[in-house]
């Protein structure tokens, strides 16, 4: 809203739109809702025709978009106030799971409550960069060093605990999700250079501590060659899949690479290369003009906020919405290893589309929830 | 910190920060994005030539191996759950051009009835267009050789040998074994789609329900050489399916068909047990049903005729019927009355026939006035009077908790899922579910196992079964061997539950003396059994009341008036022999109070005496 529009408005009174007093923002509403529609052409293609997929998505969908609506609502003077809270029940959550939770695909993801799973590394993706924003809103900006010391603290006691599930992607996404806001933070980009730097010369120590089959993805993505038949296959079946697509693709229903029993997750990790295959470069660009409105409307909505917790928060979780998808194409595509990250608002899954969706609640309330005095 | 003096600056500087920090950040994400679309663009413009030729090429697929399901077996190695092959119609929705068309026609070849189109329907759903639905599970050899002729017509349609279950005895195993049928969308959703990507059974009840993991197995993989239309040319790799573990029941088949034939005629149920062991000897629920008519698929309109016979041959009364314990529950309330010396064995109370509290006008009937009677005579003749005055004794909570104690009120831990708990009334049951608050007569009925206390015929096995184990309480099991094919045999150790001590040890022996003159005594209830010169046997029997008794009312005679689903309920509990018990067993007879006891004393011959064999 520029200065000349709020003028104007004052002038006139306040006018009355009901996406206002439901606390929604259409831009975001409409990119998100077409996304999940095209989800859901491609998950069924994806499923191979089977319904049931579908309607288990359309559920995990309509739960999604209850929380979005709740979450919306919740003025951010709230959560700045719960932050601390919401932290430190995440991070009670996370040791639960480790302690007690689920085998899931060879990982302790899942903590199971009363019928209801869930993983509680999801919620440390709102948890960290609330509490950092709530820490950075209390004291001065720029950064001291003691505030920098704090701030690795709250980032790296969840992502060591996330790593050691193992659940790699996740870990490096909570990791990311930390480091925007100390991005937007104004942490000096002489110190994140360096920083960088010293990261990269560390790689070989990372090796040490990874698992075997962490180490395989490593291996398989610098030369997925190596091993064609096994963790290679996937590369090497998702880029055949994609470079197959063309232009215009395959056509809806009609990718061979992905009906066949091709590709692997293809419901999920892998679903951009369905995509790919039937959509083609056309279809993809399309799906990531819609994230970078979604991305650019967030920023927009970041640094329009009223107070420096909900510009840093606005901000960290936009980042992290362009990172999960980034991370997932780039995966898929072949110039990042795999993660097993899935597509938000587009892979099968409950868990994603929550996260998903739970972020743009967030930015709607950032943008609804006006105060009268700017601070 | 410079900055804190001047707060003022501090925060419009703090808005110039992020503001920036926001721009860099955009332009760092539309940096990648572009290197996204690039790669991209890379992939499929300047290399869509090279991979599109390799997609064509590419000449794998894997094919999923269904693993051949276990075998179940009785203890002696009697087939119960067998896999007969069979001759079934596939079809692969993705090969098969306008399937509307086609089934019509490939419907005057094979008959094709509604059922077998509504499950092809809903299967169609499920499974992934590649892999092979079966359109009818069972050809006749004409269907078979018709087909093969003008198999050419139909692309996408093949004739395929697959293994469906059998159960070679029919009724008779129903209801411990449940069956297997098609796998529903809420079943779908629990298992792993890849293990039953060629599995289109799963079990729905019973032991088939209760060991699904085992006996399924895990699928194999075939890796095939396609062409480009995705047709299998040639077989490059192969992982064998795992077939499933073969069961071996406890029950002894022979106890079990006995028991059946000497229930002929008769709704009501029995299970014995071995007592040292827990291991279920014979579990009958009757009448019964033909599991093999669920195998491949049953019409709604015959499910709807089986479940609404009169007789519900479909309801497992075993371990679903819930009945009163009636006077059944008397030799545990005995017990727990002379361990707490709420009574001396020897103490005696006068029957004049009837009963009254102390503060009320209700009078508590027994069948006839039974005089003097102590402890052992009170189970011998079954004297209601004489448990009328325990209970003002031992109130509702003792009660309760020595029911709680021999396994009324909970699950058993059978194997089976569709198992029941029952009732152990007490004042917060009565209060929640009835509405209505708890009087002293409840607790008076209550000791006689009527009023709201309920439990199943598993049950009542379970609890007799502890009492001729003098305290050791067994979990009732089904299996106790299974074998991975090629694999040593596991065997199920008997699984102590709960050792249930007495202040003395010998009011066990107290209790099951007047168990024994139940049978032996002239004036004992079942006495009716008749001699059993090679074994000893204690036992008590017990007439649950289904129609309010009327004041006037007699007994015995009246019973033949009453339409038969108004007459009493048969219980009978035994176990024999008394020293060394080998089997103990709960039988109830539903609407008829005379046939349990010669019905089991039928089996104690049969299985304790070997008389009986081969008839």
């Amino acid at each position: 809203m520029t200065t000349h529009d709020r003028l104007q408005r004052n002038k006139s009174g306040p006018t009355f739109r009901l996406s206002d007093y439901l606390h929604l923002d259409l831009p975001l509403l409409w990119a998100m809702l077409l996304l999940l529609l095209l989800g859901l052409f491609i998950l069924y293609s994806a499923g191979n025709q089977n319904l049931v997929l579908i309607e288990k998505q359309l559920m995990h969908i309509l739960l999604a978009a209850g929380l979005l609506f709740l979450v919306a609502q919740v003025p951010p003077v709230t959560w700045q106030r719960w932050a601390p809270w919401i932290y430190g029940f995440s991070l009670f959550f996370l040791v639960a799971v480790l302690l007690i939770g689920h085998i899931g695909k060879g990982a302790q993801r899942w903590l199971s409550i009363s019928g209801f799973r869930f993983q509680p590394a999801e919620f440390m993706k709102f948890a960290i960069p609330l509490l950092l924003a709530w820490y950075y809103n209390k004291v001065h900006l720029p950064l001291s060093f003691k505030t920098l010391l704090v701030s690795a603290l709250i980032i790296f006691i969840p992502v060591l605990l996330t790593a050691k599930q193992p659940d790699l992607g996740t870990a490096i996404l909570l990791l990311a999700t930390g480091a925007s806001v100390l991005f937007f933070a104004g942490l000096s980009l002489r110190f994140i250079f360096s920083l960088s730097l010293l990261l990269l010369t560390g790689l070989p120590l990372l090796w040490y501590f990874m698992h075997e089959y962490q180490r395989q993805r490593v291996l398989t993505f610098l030369n997925p060659e190596r091993d064609p038949l096994g963790a290679g296959y996937h590369i090497i079946q998702s880029k055949i899949a994609i470079g197959s697509g063309g232009f215009f693709g395959k056509g809806w229903l009609t990718g061979t690479q992905s009906h066949l029993h091709f590709l692997p997750e293809h419901t999920t990790d892998f679903i951009f290369a369905v995509c790919s295959e039937e959509f083609g470069f056309t279809g993809n660009v399309i799906l990531i003009l819609l994230y970078m409105f979604i991305v650019m409307r967030g920023l927009y909505i970041a640094s329009n906020a009223q107070d420096t917790f909900t510009r840093l928060l606005g901000g960290s979780i936009t980042i992290t919405f362009f990172l999960s998808f980034f991370i997932n194409m780039g995966m898929v595509t072949g110039i990042l290893p795999v993660v097993g990250l899935p597509l938000p608002l587009v892979s099968y899954g409950g868990s994603s589309l929550v996260t998903a969706m739970v972020s743009l609640g967030m930015l709607m309330s950032i943008k609804t929830h006006r105060k009268l005095i700017t601070t | 910190m410079q900055k804190s003096r001047i707060p003022f600056k501090n925060i419009s500087h703090e808005v110039q920060l992020t503001t920036r920090r926001s721009w860099l950040a955009l332009l760092i994400m539309l940096i990648l994005a572009l290197l996204l679309v690039g790669r991209l663009a890379y992939l499929q413009l300047y290399k869509n030539l090279l991979y599109t030729t390799m997609s064509t090429h590419n000449a794998m697929d894997l094919v999923p191996l269904e693993p051949t399901r276990g075998l179940i077996y009785d203890r002696n190695g009697v087939l119960l759950a067998d896999n007969i092959p069979v001759f079934s119609l596939d079809l692969i929705p993705d090969k098969a051009h306008n399937l509307a068309k086609m089934l019509p026609e490939v419907g005057k070849l094979v008959h094709l009835s509604e059922l077998d189109l509504t499950l092809f329907q809903k299967q169609l759903k499920q499974h992934r267009r590649f892999e092979e639905i079966p359109l009818k599970l069972r050809l006749t050899e004409v269907e078979v050789s018709r087909f093969a002729e003008n198999q050419h017509r139909f692309p996408g349609f093949l004739i395929k040998g697959r293994l469906i279950r059998h159960y070679p005895l029919g009724n008779s195993f129903s209801h411990v074994l449940g069956y297997l049928g098609q796998i529903n969308s809420d079943e779908f959703s629990k298992i792993d789609p890849a293990n039953y990507s060629a599995s289109h059974a799963i079990g729905k009840l019973g032991i088939e329900k209760y060991y699904e993991e085992d006996l399924h197995g895990k699928a194999g993989y075939q890796e095939v050489e396609t062409d480009a239309n995705g047709e299998a040319i040639r077989v490059l790799k192969q992982t064998k399916p795992t077939p499933g573990k073969n069961l071996y029941l406890s029950i002894d088949s022979n106890l079990q068909l006995q028991a059946e034939k000497a229930m002929t005629g008769h709704r009501g149920a029995l299970v014995a047990i071995e007592p040292a062991t827990g291991q279920i000897l014979a579990l009958v629920s009757m009448p019964s049903y033909d599991a093999n008519l669920f195998v491949l698929g049953i019409t709604s309109a015959d499910f709807k005729q089986l479940q609404q016979m009169p007789d519900h041959p479909l309801y497992n009364r075993a371990v679903r019927g819930l009945y009163p314990l009636a006077s059944t529950i008397k030799p545990y309330l005995a017990l727990e009355a002379i361990d707490n010396e709420l009574i001396a064995p020897e103490d005696t109370i006068f029957d004049p026939g009837w009963f009254m509290l102390n503060n009320s006008e209700h009078v508590f009937r027994d069948m006839h006035a039974h005089g003097t009677v102590n402890l052992s005579r009170a189970i011998t003749t079954s004297c209601d009077v004489y448990f009328y005055e325990l209970a003002t004794r031992l109130g509702i909570r003792r009660i309760d908790d020595v029911l709680h104690r021999f396994g009324f009120g909970e699950v058993s831990g059978v194997e089976l899922e569709e198992e029941v708990p029952g009732v152990v009334s007490s004042p917060e049951w009565k209060r929640r579910f009835k509405k209505t608050p708890w009087y002293e007569g409840d607790t008076i009925i209550s000791a006689i196992g009527q009023g709201n206390m309920q439990a199943t015929p598993m049950q009542l096995a379970a609890a007799v079964a502890t009492l001729a184990n003098r305290g050791k309480r067994m979990v009732p099991t089904l299996v106790y061997k299974q074998q991975e094919p090629e694999k040593p045999i596991e065997y199920q150790t008997p699984i102590l539950l709960d050792t249930l001590s007495l202040h003395d040890e010998e009011n066990w022996d107290l209790i099951i003396q007047a168990m024994q003159k139940v049978v032996d005594s002239p004036e004992g209830t079942a006495h009716r059994f008749g001699p059993h010169p090679s074994y000893t046997i204690a036992a008590k029997t017990g007439t649950a009341q289904v129609h309010a008794k009327r004041q006037d009312e007699d007994g015995v005679e009246n019973q033949k008036k009453l339409p038969e689903q108004f007459r009493d309920h048969g219980l009978f509990i035994a176990f024999a022999p008394v020293d060394q018990p080998k089997i103990a067993l709960a039988i109830i007879i539903e609407n008829d109070r005379l046939a349990a006891v010669p019905i089991v004393k039928e089996l104690l011959d049969y299985y304790l005496t070997g008389i009986g064999t081969g008839t």
